[in-house]
């Protein structure tokens, strides 16, 4: 685990959190742009959980393996199954779906590199 | 679909459509949250404080309960939905005045532990949309 990939997708998600939000309140539905965010903060959530589960593996440090664990993965599957259940619904609220995902997925980084720093 | 035409109450609203669709997803979430937090809680310190850890697991089960309640967007799930909703305004209320009295020996980092503090405020806000929306999608014939 590194800190600057952490802030990466961090800030990241909180773009796409921020986005997503305008998009919310001026009525768009869910359009490119916004989809291909979400695309790029998932490809960085799956470099950050390849990265940290050879991390914990390799570390000396006392880390809480499940819960750490248990953040990673939650980690990549937010976006998909928020992604999955926004586009069902063609209207501003579709996007409003996405916002809560990525949101979440903030929450769930900050949480990530705390774990990581001091060991559970 | 069938379903979608049983379910459309006296507004035409559907539980999973509309704002319900962004409700369906905070529920989503914070039912994995707490039930994952609660199943951790009662697998690796259920001695430390067995009764909370029991109870966090619970009101983790309720929020899974109303998010696929919500989701199915039946008549028959929208009752489902109305008791899940209410257990967790229960809930929320009665765990919540007990931790700032003070009053049980309760530890920190349970869902409804100081009116949902730990988590945003969103347990307590969550069940006053939750009967909000649910009025909104009353089915027509019950």
């Amino acid at each position: 685990m590194t800190p600057v990939l952490a802030w990466a997708t961090g800030v990241l998600a909180l773009v796409v959190t921020v986005l997503a939000g305008l998009a919310t309140a001026r009525g768009r539905r869910i359009d490119d742009p916004l989809l291909i965010g979400a695309a790029v903060l998932e490809l960085g959530l799956l470099v950050q959980a390849v990265i940290g589960f050879v991390a914990l593996a390799m570390t000396e440090r006392d880390v809480d393996g499940v819960v750490f664990s248990g953040y990673l993965l939650t980690s990549v599957l937010i976006i998909p199954l928020g992604a999955f259940w926004a586009v069902g619904e063609k209207s501003r609220w579709g996007t409003g779906v996405l916002l809560v995902a990525a949101a979440t997925t903030a929450i769930l980084v900050v949480r990530l590199e705390q774990v990581w720093r001091t060991g559970g | 679909m069938a379903d979608r035409v049983r379910t459309s109450g006296a507004t035409g609203a559907q539980m999973r459509h509309g704002p319900g669709r962004v409700l369906v997803a905070v529920y989503a979430v914070l039912g994995l949250s707490a039930t994952v937090r609660g199943a951790y809680q009662v697998l690796a310190h259920f001695d430390e404080a067995p009764l909370a850890y029991l109870l966090s697991l619970f009101a983790g089960l309720v929020y899974v309960v109303a998010t696929v309640a919500l989701a199915r967007s039946t008549p028959a799930s929208w009752r489902v939905a109305l008791a899940a909703v209410g257990v967790e305004l229960v809930g929320v209320l009665a765990v919540g005045t007990l931790t700032v009295l003070d009053a049980a020996d309760f530890p920190d980092g349970t869902v409804w532990g100081h009116y949902g503090r730990d988590y945003g405020w969103v347990p307590l806000v969550l069940p006053l949309l939750g009967l909000a929306w649910l009025r909104r999608t009353r089915p027509a014939t019950r």
